[in-house]
Parts: structure tokens; sequence; C-alpha cells
């Protein structure tokens, strides 16, 4: 095993749902040099609770050091560790693109194929909703890519772990 | 059930109450008029600094000589921000404080108010927790809790940001007995296979070393652990911080390790076989060289905090919990276990650390100027190592930590991993006022003493016979050292040519002020300085450019030593 190796890693946190919580986590990775590639949050269906689901990279030793740093704050009630379990990821794109009377076939096939859907119809641009994991989407736009990206909003990944069989 | 109607100041000064606090360091000002009104109807006793700052470092001084928890209030604003540099050092040092600041009125919150700093998010990354009360029903519950934070687990520093209208506003008060905080649960009993594996990698060790820090202080395990030294004949060496946890007239003792480390200690860890490194973290000061730190060496390491393990050198077997517990129950085991002739086993092992000990043991060249090291000889002699010791930072620090030989736990009082200059005055007014009956000493030096030189108002005005010791070499000593040994002697802006007299400082405070220049002066100096019941300033002029040593330069191998 390579303990030096970068790897990505998708953590899941459920924190106090409090003012400033979010401010000490980013903090924490800002100050500590930790690397962030994307970060969702929400309230969970317990009020009291947020859930942040967070994807990092850095070698083992790095990844031990977030988890355990992130673990020690005192509003931060579990870490979570999806990486190299099973679990389901999804993340959304809204995708803004140049829709010419020659290619709108083309994009609404390509839509069609990734089980996007046109959200907004405008006599130049479509807006797509495409969802699905990091490499799904990404696939997606560089498929319309050719065509004309106007502008693109990203959700980052979200995760939950899969039922125990 | 019985409820009582309070406003939030007086909710405060009744938790404090029952949290067992009688002095608090502080700073009135306008946002916390409220408080100051009620407490002075309380008998608290306030402490006032003369900067923030210098009531923080008092709190801190207050925790570890106390053994409690110190607590500071200031005013918001300008009087929050001079806290943050205590707090810092606190918190690096774990040090269990806490400290209330005033803040503007709810409503101005956000508004650019007149002093008014968002403090909460300014001491996020130096604090082991915060709080901002804007509920006055809140305020038991957060006070509650933020004593908790500070004491348990790792300690640390807290602050609790009280808004103005808060401490005005009236509530039902109700004694919070019991406390919520399901994702705050240290591990204090640690695993026991792991200590398991610890007994057997001692029962195949033939060169152990115990290598300590701030948490057996903190734990209050200095018993303990010269049980487990004596049980396992392997030999200790300390961290600055855990300078006094185990006793320096021990045959044991090493000495300190790392950067100024003796050379046996330093030595020691560059050969041994087993590094039992209890309540310690591996700061870079302490480590040297990380990949040359310990070669030969199985780590073991405990403490309470898991953050601290294997953060920054790679651990054999990791033990996480409190080091009183985990050297409890390590003591239990090895009385179970048959460990053979283990003084025969070590007697190679130990014989070569004398060996160390005798070629190169701590030394400094007398000459017919005062040796700064000889002040701190003379000083240590004089008290018979019974004063409580706070420092400075620099060579003062290194000289106090090398010479004068700690036997008991919280009696030499530093700013560890921060390394806060103008420290030892405003800690050494927390430790004199815990230990009423201590001799209290600052050790200090020309440069460092001028940072918080407002403080003895401070010691004066309570009638503190606080002892301040300057080693006054008109340099800023350890910076000038560096500039010496690795930037050719180029002295950029380290000259501290124009320090005022300070015994016309002294005069001036109302305090006594004693001065040697000569090697034979130094006895009677500090003879008459110690045995004063005011705050005595004692200056020694020393040679200018003294070293401090052994020294590794930052980087290198703890083997690798500069010597005398």
């Amino acid at each position: 095993m390579n303990e030096k190796k970068d790897e990505k890693r998708i953590l899941s946190l459920l924190v106090d749902n409090q003012p400033g919580v979010l401010s000490r986590i980013v903090g924490l990775f800002s100050g500590r040099g930790f690397n962030i590639e994307s970060l969702c949050v929400a309230e969970t269906n317990d009020p009291l609770v947020s859930r942040i689901t967070l994807v990092t990279w850095g070698d083992t030793v790095i990844s031990e050091q977030i988890k355990k740093q992130i673990n020690k704050l005192i509003n931060v009630i579990k870490v979570l560790d999806y990486t190299g379990t099973s679990f389901v990821q999804r993340e959304m794109a809204l995708v803004r693109i140049r829709a010419k009377p020659e290619h709108r076939a083309e994009i609404l096939r390509t839509v069609d194929i990734f089980r996007g859907r046109v959200v907004d119809v405008g006599t130049d641009f479509y807006t797509i909703e495409v969802t699905g994991d990091e490499e799904k989407i990404n696939a997606f736009l560089n498929l319309v890519k050719p065509i004309g990206i106007n502008e693109i909003a990203r959700t980052g990944a979200i995760a939950l772990a899969r039922e125990k069989q | 059930m019985f409820v009582i109607k309070l406003s939030g100041a007086k909710i405060l000064l009744k938790c404090l109450k029952d949290e067992g606090v009688d002095t608090i360091f502080g700073y009135p000002g306008g946002a916390v008029i409220d408080i100051y009104d009620e407490l002075d109807r309380t008998d608290i006793r306030h402490i006032l600094a003369r900067h923030e700052q210098g009531a923080v470092h008092a709190a801190d001084g207050y925790a570890r000589a106390s053994g409690g928890v110190g607590v500071c209030l200031v005013t918001s604003g300008p009087g929050a921000t001079n806290t943050v540099t205590g707090i810092a050092s606190a918190y690096l040092d774990s040090i269990p404080i806490v400290v209330f600041t005033g803040q503007v009125p709810t409503p101005l919150i956000g508004n650019d108010a007149f002093q008014e700093v968002d403090i909460v998010g300014i001491t996020r990354p130096c604090t082991k927790h915060n709080y901002l009360v804007t509920h006055v029903e809140d305020m038991a519950r957060i006070i509650k809790e933020a004593f908790h934070i500070a004491r348990s687990g790792r300690p640390g520093p807290v602050l609790v940001d009280l808004p103005k209208d808060v401490m005005s506003m009236i509530t039902d008060y109700k004694p919070v007995k019991e406390l919520k905080l399901r994702s705050y649960q240290p591990t204090y009993k640690p695993n026991i296979k792991q200590l398991q594996k610890v007994v057997q990698m001692i029962r195949s060790s033939e060169k152990p070393l115990i290598m300590i820090g701030g948490g057996v202080v903190l734990s209050k395990s200095a018993t303990e652990l010269t049980g487990f030294a004596k049980s396992i004949q392997a030999p200790v060496t300390s961290t600055l911080m855990g300078l006094g946890a185990f006793p320096a007239s021990h045959p044991l003792w090493l000495g300190m390790i790392g950067m100024h480390g003796t050379y046996r200690a330093n030595m020691s860890s560059g050969s041994c076989d087993l590094l039992l490194a209890i309540g310690v973290r591996f700061d870079d000061r302490v480590t040297g060289k990380i990949d040359e730190f310990a070669p030969h060496a199985k780590i073991v390491h405990v403490d309470i905090d898991p953050t601290s393990i294997r953060k920054n050198v790679p651990v054999a077997v990791p033990v996480v919990g409190d080091c009183k517990v985990t050297l409890e129950l390590l003591n239990a085991l090895l009385k179970k276990e048959d460990l053979g002739d283990i003084n025969k086993r070590h007697k190679p092992w130990l014989d070569r650390i004398r060996e160390w000990k005798d070629t190169m043991p701590l030394a400094y060249k007398q000459k017919d100027i005062i040796k700064p090291q000889y002040v701190i000889e003379k000083l240590y002699e004089l008290t018979k190592g019974n004063a409580i010791i706070t420092t400075e930072v620099g060579q003062n620090q290194m000289w106090a930590a090398q010479y004068y030989h700690f036997d008991r736990p919280n009696s030499f009082i530093t700013s560890g991993g921060l390394g806060c200059m103008g420290f030892g005055l405003p800690a050494a007014i927390g430790a004199q006022i815990a230990q009423p009956d201590k001799i209290v000493v600052d050790i200090a030096g020309d440069g460092s003493i001028q940072m918080n030189i407002q403080e003895m108002a401070t010691a004066v005005q309570y009638n503190l016979p606080i002892n301040i010791v300057i080693l006054n070499n008109r340099y800023l000593g350890m910076v000038r050292q560096w500039q010496e040994l690795f930037y050719d002697k180029h002295y950029s802006c380290t000259g501290m040519e124009y320090a005022p007299d300070f015994m016309k400082i002294a005069d001036a405070y109302g305090a006594s002020g004693l001065r040697a220049t000569r090697p034979e002066e130094v006895e009677s100096v500090l003879k008459e300085g110690l045995s004063s019941s005011k705050t005595t300033i004692m200056e020694f002029l020393v040679e200018q450019e003294e070293k401090v040593y052994p020294m590794v330069a930052a980087g290198d191998a703890l083997t690798k030593m500069l010597l005398v």
C-alpha cells in the first residue's frame, strides 16, 4: 500500500445545525492547508442536525488527520468516510447551452441519453438539468462543449451509504 | 419548582460562583459595564490588569499554578482583540481558561458599531471552542459548557462573547444540572489491548526512553509517571512543557530534549529502541529533522487528543487516553508482569547515557562578566528549587529550562507553543495570586520584559512579592544568536541599546530595583530581592554575546548539536 499516494475522499459530516459551524469546518481546512474540492450543506430530517458532504484529497496520513481534526470540533457529531465503501453519490449541474436551430435536435438527444431535462427554453439558449456522479456530468459537459456552453452551475457531490446487505 | 428572575449579568456571576471561580483577571469597558456593576457586589476578586493581553496571560499563569481554570473578563472591540495573543498562547499550551468578552448590543451586531469586532470569528482557530450568547436563556448552559470544555479532555481556552443588551435582559434562572454535549466525549480510558502491546514492547526493549510533555502536567500524573519509570528502569526526558512532571533530582532524569536539549537526552533519542512518548505532540522544536528523529525506535504515543497522534511522526502503537489513567493501568499491568532482571538488562544503556552526561554536561565558561546561566544556578540554589518560575521567551527561557532543575509539576510556567514574549510578568502575577505563599520568579530578558512591562502596576497594586530577574544583554538575544551562527553576524535590528533604566522603572512603579554588574554581586542581589516582600526587579548585566548551548540548528537531526 502506498501511504503517500493522494486519493480523493468523500466525507459525510453530521453537525449541529447552528450558525458558525460551517465556518469552523471551512476555517479548519484553510488554516491547516487541507483541500476542499466540493462542499454541500443542508438540514437533515432532524432539524437540529445538518449534513455536510465534503470531497477532499490527500494521502492516507493527511486524510486521517483531516478526519480527526474535524471530529475534534465540538459541533461535529459524526464523521463518515465513504471512500472505499458502498455508497450512492450524486451531483447536479445546470447548464445553459447555446441552442442554434441546427443544434437543437442534437442537444435534446444528448439530454435524453443522459436522462437530463430541459428546464428553461429561450430564443437563444436551452438550460439543462443533469444529475449523476461527477464522471457522468463531466461526460455530458464534454459532449455539449462544442455546441457552446454559456454558463454552468454545479452542486458539489452529495452521498449516502447504501443499506447494508 | 422555585424559579427566580435574574439579569444576564447576575446569571453570569452566579454561574461563575457555581464553577468555583474566586478570582477574575480583567479590564472594564463600555460593553461589560453591567457585568462590572454586578461583579463589585459579589465576593469574587477582580484583578485589574493594565492591558487585556496581561489579563489573559495572568489567567493562564493562575490556571497553571492552581491546577484549575483561569478566568478573564474584558470589553468588546479592542479589549477583545487584545486577548487574542494570550488566547493563542493558552491554546498551543492546552491551558484551561475561559475568556469573557463584551460585545455590542445584539441589534447592532454586524453594523460596524463602536468597539465592535467579530471576536468569535477572530478566535475560532485559536480557541478550543467559542460562543456568542444571543439569548439570555442560554447563558447558564453556555457557561457550564464553556468551563467543562476548557478543563476536560485536552484542555484549552474557551471564549464567550456577551452582547451588552443580553446582560441586562431578565429571564427565569434555572441552574443547569446536566450537560448535553453529544458530540464531545473525550476518551480518558485507553484501549487495554494497546497497553498490553506496550507491555510486550517494554519487555523486549534493551534501550527504552520515556519522553514526557505537558500532558503529564495537565493530567496531574507526575506520581504515576515516576512509578512507571522506576518499575521499567527507563531514563526520562521531557519537552519544555513537561518540565517538573518528573523530578530533575531523580537518577533516571536526562534533562530536556530538543533544539536546546541536553547532550544525553538528544543522543538517547537517536539511539533508543523504544520511545514511550507520553502527553507530547512532537513539535518541530522537539523533533528536529523529522526523518531522523528516533530512527531506531518503535514509538508508543499516549495522548488524549487523537489529532496529536501520527500528525508529525509515525507511531507503532497509538494510545488514545488520559496520561494519568493510562499510566495507572500500565503500572497495574506491569505489576503482574515478570520483567526479569530489568536493572541488569538496562545497565549497558544507562551506563552509556551516564558516559554522555560525563563527557558533555550542560556547561558554560565562567568569566569575570556575569553569565546568565550562573544567575539561574544561583537562583536555584537560593530558592532550593522551590520557586515557581515563569519566563519570557528566548534565551532567558531556555537558560531557565536548562539550569533551574524542576522537581514538581506546575513549577515551570512558560509560553511553550506560541513562544510569546511578554508572557512571564503577567503569568507571574497569576501564579502569585494562585499560590500566595510561594516564591514566584519571572526570568526575563531586557527585550521581552518590555512587552508587558505595564503589568508592574498590577503587581504593585496587589502587593505581590514577585521577583523579576532581568538578564540584560542589550540584545534580543535569541535572534542575535541565530544571526551570529547562521547569518554571518549580521545583527539586523536586534540591538537593544535604547532600553530604559530598569531601576528607574522599578522606582516609578513603586517597586524595588536591584542591579548586579559583576559576578560577585549576583548572590547578594538575589538574596536581597528574594527576601523582599515587595515586587522587585533584579537586573543582571550579563555577557552580551552569550549563547544557549547545546543547539540543534532548525531542520537538523537532534543528534547534530552545536556545543560550547
